[in-house]
């Protein structure tokens, strides 16, 4: 019982304490909104709320998408051509190495004001936690099963198939898992920089009128976005990983 | 199900260097068709590299690998080693048919065999279960169906049992002597009881560069009763010289 209401008790907590300290504080609306104004702002904005949410959610999830898809294809490449390691990998490392702000204003050139852009963000900022761990996982094989393979007489197609990638998948969930943590930082900092729409630029623009009520429920839209994903992946991960569940 | 003509195995010329220290050298081995050889030794010697060897698996050392009638051996026996290794996301029938699939050639009537494989282990009910459902005895069960899904005449075994405890070894070593009958088997073992148990011949692997030596072993086909005034002799009497062979290993 404790488990389903500890949640909403320390919201509550956290709710009363933010109260406290506007009222402590005695600072005016548009520096630290309370709890209470900002639910009204939900209220007053929540068509534009909604609007931008789903342009942001859509960004989250073709950028997830994108940088899944793309990074499990860079790790399963990486590892079946030895060969295009020493090639690929400090392009990768140092792909990472450049900060996603830094480029942003330069996607935002090539690739507009729209969507493209930040999907592209969400794409590169996922890119990497994927391949690194899908491809640790499918380098981290145990010996004995590509051995048994081997005296199988298992083709290097099946054996990747039906003993690497299935062996590797636990670890590409915890590259999967760190991508959805991070993939809204993607579409955000993206809109941040130059969009149209999106929660990103509904912030900008309510900071830019000091409607701190109206960014506050922005910023808590997007939290629940990111748990709501997060709790998602989750679950469906450990449901189709069930057997490394088992063996944990 | 029981193999037509098994091949036995021919070594010429074994070769392997570890460390700047050569483990054996010009180290040459047959196999009797059909029947159980037990190779013995101390722990180091080289017992499982040999096995390896022949299975294709040492790419450090060297040595001609062949059938009886000199052709490669590749792809013609089976291969069961000390852990079980089933892949833990596959239910334990389809782990038996995993080589099967690896090949790409299940056929229809795969699934049947591999079904009263587990049912010869014992494990008919345990089909649908996971390797993570299943004790370590259950488990090296199927890894022994899964070798006898293979249904090569020759089954090469690196210290198949002894991870398991006293008794689900016993038990084990019983079941894989029956089951393995007519089969040209090359058993690893640091264990002089299961050789003396299981091996129509035994073959003490020591010093270094290491040598192959026979060993007597009692009369009659095994699997033997431990409790054989003749087993519990030889026992006696090949664990004194496992232990001279160990001081040669040094």
């Amino acid at each position: 019982m404790i488990r389903v209401w500890r949640p909403f008790a320390v919201l509550l907590g956290l709710m009363l304490a933010w109260q406290l300290l506007v009222w402590a504080t005695d600072a005016p609306r548009y520096i630290l909104p309370g709890p209470l104004s900002v639910a009204t702002a939900f209220q007053t904005h929540a068509a534009s709320l909604l609007h931008h949410a789903s342009v942001t959610l859509a960004e989250i999830a073709l950028g997830w998408l994108l940088g899944a898809l793309l990074g499990a294809l860079a790790a399963l490449s990486l590892a079946a051509a030895r060969g295009l390691r020493p090639w690929l990998l400090p392009l990768l490392i140092a792909s990472q190495a450049i900060p996603v702000f830094a480029i942003a204003p330069l996607l935002v050139l090539w690739l507009g004001y729209g969507m493209a852009s930040k999907v592209a963000m969400a794409t590169l900022i996922i890119f990497f936690p994927v391949t690194a761990s899908f491809f640790d996982g499918l380098r981290r094989c145990e010996a004995g099963w590509l051995d048994l393979a081997k005296t199988m007489g298992a083709s290097p197609w099946r054996r990747l198939r039906l003993i690497q990638i299935p062996a590797a998948l636990p670890a590409l969930g915890s590259g999967l898992r760190v991508a959805t943590a991070v993939a809204p930082i993607g579409a955000v900092v993206g809109e941040w920089v130059g969009s149209s729409a999106g929660l990103g630029y509904l912030m900008l623009h309510a900071n830019g009128r000091l409607q701190i009520d109206l960014v506050f429920a922005a910023l808590f839209v997007l939290a629940i976005i990111a748990v709501f994903l997060y709790t998602l992946v989750d679950k469906s991960l450990r449901a189709l990983l069930s057997w490394h569940e088992e063996t944990a | 199900m029981t193999p037509a003509s098994p091949p036995a195995l021919r070594l010429r010329n074994a070769r392997l260097a570890f460390e700047g220290k050569l483990l054996f050298d010009a180290l040459d081995l047959d196999l009797n068709p059909g029947k159980i050889t037990c190779l013995l030794g101390p722990s180091g010697v080289g017992k499982s590299s040999l096995l390896r060897l022949i299975a294709g698996l040492d790419a450090a050392a060297s040595g001609e690998v062949t059938d009886g009638a000199g052709k490669p051996l590749s792809g013609r026996f089976s291969y069961m080693a000390q852990q079980d290794l089933l892949l833990p996301w596959l239910t334990a029938l389809d782990n038996v048919l995993i080589g099967a699939r690896l090949r790409g050639n299940l056929g229809e009537s795969d699934r049947a065999r591999a079904l009263g494989l587990l049912e010869r282990v014992g494990l008919a009910a345990a089909a649908d279960q996971r390797p993570a459902a299943l004790s370590g005895g259950m488990r090296q069960r199927v890894a022994l169906a899964r070798t006898l899904f293979e249904d090569r005449a020759l089954v090469l075994m690196d210290e198949p049992f002894s991870a398991l405890d006293a008794i689900t070894r016993f038990q084990l070593q019983g079941l894989a002597a029956n089951l393995l009958s007519g089969r040209s088997v090359l058993l690893v073992t640091h264990d002089p009881l299961e050789a003396l148990r299981l091996g129509h011949r035994i073959l003490v692997l020591s010093g270094r560069p290491a040598e192959i030596e026979e060993a007597a072993v009692p009369a009659g086909e095994p699997p033997h009763r431990p409790d054989d005034p003749k087993v519990m002799a030889l026992q006696a009497a090949l664990l004194e010289r496992l232990a001279k062979a160990k001081e040669r290993s040094l």
